[in-house]
């Protein structure tokens, strides 16, 4: 048993130092127990991969060599593969590989072209191999999804999914491209689903080495969004660049700049949206709304069962509502209950190149609301059109200042009281537009008000009011220009 | 050779009586330890025991929070000081921190916070230890968060000459934020914080 355990040790050494590679060829196992995927080796001009690896996340496994016998154990069921030879024995039935059982430091391994016929032998149950992709189902795992486009303007493509999604996606302008990894995805029947328009004409699905990807072609730079725990993707035209803040910072150029990227010690954000190149047409006033927190992180606790993420995400939902409601368009980073990181919700605000960036808090303590605008850290400086990540925000201060203004001028007309002052919270420093964070408190020390429509939506109202206070001082301010 | 008829009858039942309380003592025991594995560990309070500071007692300006109206209070406080720069510094967040420890605390901190190390970076650079119990206790909100490290920056710099930023660690480890808000993973603008600390004082509301 000691020796089965050093075994698998050394297997999972050779797996950690085998970090993947964009050439290196994998296939990827979809089960109910485990989605993983695992990298294979080439061999007398054939492809290999390690069965004890491909068994072990689906039950309880062992190994042990005798010579140039490998024999494993997959739960009750027992098979002995000879190195060098092709005749194996499983549940006490002899039949061949297609190519021969090759024994390497301890590790058997067999070659993927087997797997079809070697897999249902100790799972018990069928599995499907898309052997061209390297792509393997065990049992009734697939996630399907549909595409429907909607005619609204400008058009959108809304792609509901059976599980929830987790995509890589990559821009380019007029094709989006998301690269599922770790899902079982199949396409909906049609490889390729045409939508007889202009904006976004195609969706194409294709599979290789081990993933699954969905192109989507138009001929304006797209961008996804996730809404429905991950279940639903939303893909539509990027918004197009927004005119200056009413407070222009002190540098052309810095205003001008591209949007600044996260360090890049974070990890890749899973929706790079593309930066708006098209500054010719009429820019619609964009507001960014990011409701704090969400999916494994609860926020505040803010009573035993009232977390700070959900009341953020309501109050979100009624600000996006009203701001429509004045003819603002509105971009929100998160609409479920989904996880995104500060560097992720920074990166897609500055990708957007909004107007204006509003995220949302909710506090048990005190009363009324407290407005932040962002305590610039030390150090960090910006040059020319390069704009440093940590004090991105330094240029836009007084811009946010002056929105912050707006925003609580309408607040104290609605008589909720309203304290200003800065804040060290990201990602304020990080955005390249002008930025507030609204902390939302009871207006007496009733939580549950917190969760009262009416006092939500006095809030919503009033902070919508604020920023189309701020859209129309931008617009006179441009006449003026 | 002596026969069981030889050992006295007062004896033998003697013998079976203790025999029996044995027995139920040992039962009795280890019911008693099934029970007491049961039961939760008392909450062990991980507060160090504090070395003795050697040194004059100074005073020294201590910027405390307030959670209601949300704002610092400079208090005077005599504590003593060693010499060292450094250990001074601890010794100040130390004694600033046991104010918040305090029971009547006006911004409570959670059992067990501490103030690991103040490492003095010449030139002008201070970085705060904290422990774990420190960031993971400490209750969440962008003013609550804010308070504790506009606090603790105030009363370093105020107290120590020098210093214009100020980072703040948790366990000796870079951490994202302290609850959730308030970030971690800059450096503190000690003049910044100054005109934060002057924008809550103003009590804008």
């Amino acid at each position: 048993m000691h020796w089965n355990r050093s075994l698998l040790a050394v297997v999972l050494v050779l797996l950690v130092s085998n970090a993947p590679s964009a050439d290196e060829k994998r296939i990827s196992i979809y089960s109910t127990a485990a989605n993983y995927s695992l990298p294979l080796i080439e061999r007398n001009g054939g492809d290999y991969v390690g069965l004890l690896e491909i068994l072990d996340p689906l039950g309880s496994v062992s190994a042990r060599n005798d010579g140039p016998h490998w024999k494993i154990r997959y739960n009750n069921i027992e098979g002995e593969f000879t190195s060098g030879k092709s005749r194996m024995r499983i549940r006490g039935k002899d039949s061949d590989l297609p190519a021969n059982f090759l024994l390497e430091r301890g590790r058997g391994l067999v070659p993927v072209s087997s797997l079809s016929t070697l897999l249902p032998r100790f799972l018990g149950g069928p599995v499907t191999f898309h052997e061209s992709a390297r792509r393997l189902f065990v049992g009734s795992v697939a996630t399907q999804f549909s595409a429907e486009l909607s005619k609204t303007n400008p058009p959108r493509l809304i792609m509901n999914f059976t599980s929830p999604v987790n995509p890589t996606i990559a821009t380019e302008p007029g094709k989006l491209r998301m690269v599922f990894i770790r899902e079982p995805l199949l396409p909906p029947g049609a490889q390729t689903l045409n939508f007889a328009d202009q904006t976004i004409s195609s969706a194409t699905f294709a599979e290789n080495n081990g993933t699954a990807d969905i192109t989507v072609v138009g001929d304006a730079s797209l961008m996804a969004t996730f809404s429905n725990d991950g279940r639903t993707i939303t893909i539509a035209p990027a918004p197009q660049r927004p005119a200056p803040p009413a407070a222009p910072p002190p540098s052309v150029a810095v205003q001008s700049a591209p949007p600044p990227m996260p360090p890049p010690a974070v990890s890749t954000p899973p929706v790079i949206a593309p930066p708006n190149a098209n500054t010719n047409h009429q820019a619609p006033y964009l507001v960014v709304l990011d409701a704090s927190h969400g999916g494994d992180e609860r926020g505040a606790a803010l009573t035993d069962k009232l977390a700070e993420k959900d009341v953020t995400l309501a109050i979100t939902r009624r600000l996006k509502q009203e701001l429509e409601n004045r003819g603002v368009s509105v971009l929100m980073l998160r609409d479920a209950d989904a996880t995104l990181s500060l560097d992720q919700r920074a990166a897609l605000a500055n990708n957007s190149r909004p107007a204006i960036f509003v995220t949302l808090h909710a506090s048990s303590q005190g009363n009324g609301v407290r407005l932040y605008t962002a305590l610039i850290p030390a150090g960090g400086e910006n040059r020319g059109n390069f704009l440093d990540w940590d004090t991105a925000q330094s240029s836009f201060l007084p811009a946010s200042q002056n929105a912050l203004a707006l925003v609580a001028n309408e607040l104290q007309k609605k008589q909720i009281a309203v304290r200003t002052m800065s804040a060290p919270l990201r990602p304020l420093n990080n955005i390249s537009a002008p930025a507030l964070a609204l902390e939302v408190a009871p207006s007496d020390k009733d939580i549950a008000q917190l969760l009262l429509p009416d006092y939500q939506q006095t809030i919503a109202g009033a902070v919508a009011s604020g920023v189309a206070a701020l859209r129309d001082k931008t617009a006179q301010a441009g006449t003026q220009r | 050779m002596i026969s069981p008829s030889m050992i006295p009858r007062h004896l033998v039942i003697a013998i079976g009586a203790m025999v029996l309380v044995v027995l139920f003592m040992g039962i009795y025991g280890w019911h008693m330890r099934g029970r007491a594995s049961e039961l939760p560990p008392a909450l062990a309070d991980t507060r160090p025991v504090a070395a003795p500071v050697a040194g004059p007692t100074e005073q020294v300006t201590l910027y405390v929070a307030y959670d209601n109206p949300g704002i610092l209070r400079p208090q005077s406080a005599r504590i003593p000081l060693p010499s060292g720069r450094q250990q001074r510094a601890e010794e100040l967040l130390r004694a600033l921190v046991n104010v918040y420890l305090d029971n009547s605390s006006p911004h409570p901190l959670p059992r067990g916070a501490e103030v690991r190390n103040v490492y003095l970076v010449p030139p002008d650079l201070a970085v705060v230890d904290t422990d774990s119990a420190f960031a993971d206790g400490h209750r969440s909100g962008i003013l609550e968060e804010e308070l504790t490290v506009a606090s603790l920056v105030e009363t370093l710099a105020a107290n120590t000459s020098g210093i214009t930023r100020v980072k703040i660690l948790v366990d000796g480890k870079e951490r994202d934020t302290l609850a959730g808000h308030a970030d971690l993973t800059t450096f503190y603008d000690v003049d910044a914080v100054k005109k934060l600390i002057e924008q809550m004082q103003s009590g804008q509301r």
